[in-house]
């Protein structure tokens, strides 16, 4: 680890403030992800803003037919809120899903949607659920939210502040691990939501993305067998030494199957 | 009022002494220690696979705070790190053994190869000195895998091995071999990798140097499943520093499976350092460091040849191997496809004529040395497939294969024609329990269950034996060892009658704190608490082989039990002194001397006392004290055997494989603390199974480390292991007085064809003879949507 200085601010405007002056300083949330990069010198801020001491962005609450999570809200949290079991249960079986328990405690939402890691869990509910990202300046659709591999539309010195989910009729997910890192290899989370499907596909790709032709079959008969028969093309899927791009693409149809079966 | 007596001396399981310490974070670990004015190295490692290095500008990070001092193969010109097993080729020449420098002297041969060593006041500051250095390559092609680096117009790694072979060996009489072959009704030929692993000990290994210029005395603190070995090692080939001027401390040891035999370039960097600086010098690895720098297992590619007549009697085998052994020969990496490979491949059965050839090649890797159960993992594995492919192409049923061929119990002592004596075993009695435990019988009923349910289920078995106890040093000797391969113990009786054990061997996890003292609990009749294991000290212990190869209960338990009998027949003596009797009718027992046929005794504390206090004493016939040594040299192996048997599910949608459950059935010899071998079996089942479903490691072309970290190299976890039925069947070893065998590798060595012969048995419907390992999810589904595509098609 390099050294860098250390902020811990109060408010959402102070973080702001502290970011915006610095293009190489760094926000830090449950830091699942940036500590392991600074402890392996693979990242060098300037100075770290540690937003553990926002009290404005913690916390879970309904808002009319919303389920709103606060950027610093722990995974584990999500697991166990009563008001997000009972409004969008798959939203908190996906959380109890991440990592392990170490990373359950200390891993946030709002890290994890503005980090943006293919693998992650939390993108494809966002996509899915057409949640909208609140940051400290705008109001961002996910449509429009994930760009890229760890890349979103966030401007430097902004902020995550709350992800605000839409409730569902019905909404499932699954996904098959990575076996050496249980990151995702292939995930699905599918939702019908005000009459609308939405399918979103994480760990496959480079980027969380819109399954449209299951959409289009889920549309017209919401069951597991609408989408065994949809086939995802092998070209934009990722290819390493524990898959091949055939396989994930594979394994996309039946993530959405294993999905549909568990939204019911 | 006493406590009641708990029986703790052999066959009972007390509780392991050591794990307080351990669990309660009471270890001390080399990283641990920190000694006065100590400063800390930071290894700068090679990038690249294979580069000349044309200059190593240091300037800039000298100058950098806090900086003691830096060193280069410039500065350190010193001996080569040793081999320590000769092997000669086919035409009796010598293998080819290049220098191994601890800092490279102007050429690197693979990622991680260190280039400089950075010795500054804390461990951040020498890292950022390390990356402040300038090193100026010229990248040079690299060869990673066998097959590259044996092709023509390959990478040359070494001037001084020509094609990029270190030997090329064979054993067994070919012409017999070719005999038996020419009158074979089957035939069956077979292909097959044994995958590459990293060992990833739960600790680094971490290494501190110190000395004291007073004395002229250096210390080495390190990560060692074998000190005096390291002692001798370093002290004569490396560094030129006589045993009694060198001390190495192997304190606590997180794990080794292998991984910290051998003597590694740090050890002997930080020692020599230490001397140059006059300061200690504290290396630790980080985990990056451990995947690029301890040395990796298996990796051996092998084809084989099983010859049977029409009744399915093994008529002969001829198998060809080569075997990698990375960048360098790491200590014992050149015996590992030899004689503790090819040596194994009579396996359990009576094949009359074995013939191997093995050829061991450099390759731009790490190296490659012994990993828990070493070379004889390979034996199996090639064996336990070979006979279940052989059972498919002869029509004859996998069991009844095994048993027409097994050497039956009352064949012992039962001579190999690959060089070894097997002593004892039971082979279809391990079978026959573990079919019992496995409920092999119902296995076809399961299966239905699971393919009503959308399974694939399958059933494999291993019938497996393996060497242990290493073994006889005048054998190992004429086989090319460097070392004799004997074990030591001293029994040091305290004036209150506590003892002490003074062991060669080393505890890196294996329980000898409490399994050792069992053996002395057993014969002098004190509580198990009145006795302590020392060990992993150069400085305390006369003299010791260390821990690998399951020796430390035969060998070195062996050589407790002969300094014991000095012991008992010395405190016979003084007590027969002290009861006027003739010391033929002192008898002793449970910690009683008594003048047979009389009431009159003397209990254990009395002798020992009257040991260091003389007053009443027969001075005149035997010296005071009671503190015995014993040297030990085997008279042969430990043969440990068994049954595996294992029990897979398959996904066919994903492919994932999940072990349903396990059943082994061990002889290992006499047990000594059952809850312990139970322990030891287990965990070398987990490392089995995470051969064959889990671990891959993966080079690229050019040399990187794919696999470099948890997020790609994938280690059993406890939900991969299924349900583990682990019992043994006990036949004695004949030559050693305790009747042990050995227990810490049977797990590692018998399970992973048990697992790949009942994946293979789960995908029969799917024209599958043979899965590599790992059989991951994504090798698994390719094969079974290959084998639907075919039959669609």
């Amino acid at each position: 680890m390099y050294d860098f200085a250390y902020h811990k601010p109060t408010t959402v405007a102070d973080a702001v403030k502290i970011l915006a002056a610095d293009s190489d300083a760094r926000p830090i949330s449950g830091g699942q992800t940036l500590l392991p990069a600074l402890k392996h010198r693979l990242n060098k801020p300037t100075s770290v803003v540690d937003l553990s001491g926002i009290a404005e962005l913690r916390g879970i609450k309904r808002d009319g037919n919303k389920i709103v999570i606060g950027a610093m809200t722990r995974h584990a949290d999500v697991a166990n809120s009563a008001e997000v079991k009972a409004a969008i249960p798959m939203l908190a079986m996906l959380a109890s899903g991440i990592g392990d328990p170490a990373v359950r405690n200390r891993g946030t939402i709002g890290g994890s949607v503005s980090n943006n890691d293919p693998a992650a869990d939390y993108p494809s509910a966002v996509v899915a659920l057409n949640a909208t990202v609140v940051t400290s300046s705008r109001r961002i659709a996910a449509d429009d939210f994930f760009q890229g591999m760890f890349t979103t539309a966030m401007e430097p010195g902004e902020l995550l502040v709350a992800v605000e989910f839409p409730i569902p009729e019905k909404a499932g997910y699954a996904k098959m691990r990575n076996p050496a890192s249980r990151y995702v290899m292939a995930g699905a989370f599918v939702a019908k939501t005000g009459g609308q499907v939405r399918v979103a596909i994480n760990g496959a790709a480079a980027c969380v993305f819109r399954q449209k032709d299951m959409e289009a079959a889920l549309s017209a008969n919401w069951s597991p067998a609408a989408v065994a028969g949809v086939k995802q093309a092998a070209d934009d899927m990722n290819s390493d030494i524990h898959g091949s791009a055939e396989y994930r693409a594979h394994l996309v149809t039946v993530m959405a199957k294993r999905a549909v079966a568990a939204a019911g | 009022m006493n406590a009641p007596v708990v029986f703790e001396g052999i066959g009972a399981s007390p509780k392991r002494k050591e794990d307080l310490r351990f669990l309660s974070g009471r270890g001390n670990y080399t990283d641990d220690i920190n000694r006065p004015n100590q400063t800390y190295a930071v290894m700068l490692r090679s990038p690249h696979a294979h580069a000349t290095i044309r200059g190593i500008d240091t300037a800039a990070a000298a100058a950098m705070p806090g900086v003691v001092a830096i060193y280069t193969g410039a500065d350190m010109v010193v001996g080569s790190l040793p081999c320590g097993w000769l092997i000669h080729n086919k035409d009796g020449s010598p293998m080819n053994e290049p220098g191994h420098p601890p800092l490279a002297q102007g050429k690197v041969r693979h990622v991680g190869d260190i280039v400089a060593v950075v010795i500054a006041e804390t461990r951040p500051q020498a890292r950022d000195a390390a990356e402040a250095i300038v090193v100026d390559y010229d990248v040079l092609p690299a060869a990673t895998s066998m097959a590259a680096a044996l092709a023509p117009g390959a990478p040359l790694l070494h001037e001084g091995a020509p094609g990029n072979v270190c030997y090329d060996w064979h054993i067994g009489d070919l012409a017999v071999n070719q005999a038996a072959f020419a009158q074979a009704k089957h035939v069956v030929e077979f292909e097959l990798v044994n995958n590459r692993l990293i060992p990833n000990a739960m600790e680094p290994r971490a290494a501190i140097g110190d000395y004291d210029r007073s004395t002229d005395q250096h210390t080495l603190f390190t990560t060692s499943q074998n000190p005096h070995v390291i002692r001798l090692l370093m002290g004569a080939f490396v560094l030129q520093i006589p045993e009694h001027k060198l001390r190495v401390v192997a304190p606590d040891v997180g794990g080794g499976f292998g991984s910290k035999i051998f003597h590694y370039a740090e050890e002997a960097i930080v020692t020599w350092a230490a001397a140059r600086v006059n300061r200690p010098i504290k290396w630790t690895a980080d985990r990056t460091e451990s995947f690029m720098s301890d040395a990796h297992g298996r990796d051996h590619v092998t084809k084989a040849r099983l010859a049977l007549d029409d009744q399915g009697k093994f008529l002969g085998l001829h198998v060809s191997t080569t075997a990698n052994m990375g960048a360098y020969l790491s200590t014992f990496a050149t015996s590992v496809p030899t004689y503790l490979h090819a040596t194994l491949l009579a396996g359990v059965y009576t094949t009359p004529t074995v013939y191997a050839e093995v050829k061991a090649v450099f390759t731009n890797t790490v190296p490659v040395d012994a990993y828990r159960g070493a070379g004889r993992p390979e034996a199996t594995f090639l064996l336990e497939r070979l006979v279940d492919v052989a059972a498919k192409q002869t029509g004859i049923d996998k069991l009844e294969l095994r048993r027409r061929n097994f050497i039956p119990a009352d064949a012992f002592p039962y001579q190999t024609p690959v060089a070894l004596q097997y002593d004892s075993g039971d082979y279809q009695s391990t079978l026959a329990q573990a079919l019992k435990t496995a409920d092999w019988d119902g296995f076809e009923a399961r299966r239905a269950a699971a393919a009503a349910k959308g399974k694939l289920r399958g059933i494999g078995i291993s019938t497996y034996i393996e060497a242990c106890g290493i073994a006889p040093s005048a054998v190992a000797g004429a086989l090319g060892a460097r070392a004799g391969l004997y074990e030591v113990g001293a029994i040091r009786v305290h004036p209150t009658g506590s003892v002490s054990v003074l062991t060669g061997t080393h505890s890196h996890g294996q329980g000898h704190e409490t399994t050792l003292a069992q053996l002395v609990t057993d014969r002098f009749g004190i509580p198990l608490s009145q006795v302590d294991i020392v060990h992993g000290d150069t400085d305390k212990v006369p003299f010791g082989m260390g821990t690998y190869g399951s020796r430390s209960l035969a060998v070195g338990g062996s050589a407790m039990v002969k300094a014991m009998d000095k012991i008992v027949a010395k405190a016979r003596r003084i007590a027969a002194h002290l009861m006027e009797a003739s010391v033929d009718d002192v008898e002793f027992d449970k910690g009683t001397f008594r003048v047979a046929g009389t009431d009159k005794t003397k209990s254990w504390g009395e002798i020992a006392l009257t040991a260091y206090v003389p007053h009443n004493y027969p001075i005149e016939e035997i010296e005071p004290g009671l503190d015995e040594t014993a040297f030990y040299d085997p008279k042969n192996f430990t043969y440990p055997g068994g049954c595996h048997i294992c029990e897979v599910e398959i996904d066919p949608d994903t492919g994932i494989p999940t072990v349903i459950n396990f059943t082994a059935v061990d002889d290992v010899g006499r047990v000594i603390n059952p809850m312990i071998v139970e322990g030891q079996v287990q965990g070398g089942i987990a490392q089995g199974i995470g051969q064959a479903l889990l671990e891959a490691c993966a080079y690229d072309a050019s040399g990187q480390l794919l696999s470099g970290s948890f997020m790609d190299y994938c280690m059993p976890r406890a939900g991969d292991v299924g349900t583990l039925s682990v019992a043994t069947h006990e036949t004695l070893c004949t030559h050693n007085p305790l009747g042990v065998k050995g227990c810490g590798e049977v797990g590692a060595i018998g399970s992973p064809p048990a697992v790949i012969n009942a994946v293979v048995d789960a995908l029969r419907d799917y024209g599958v003879t043979h899965v590599e390992m790992p059989a991951t999810p994504a090798k698994l589904w390719h094969i079974i949507n290959s084998g639907r595509q075919l039959a669609a098609e």
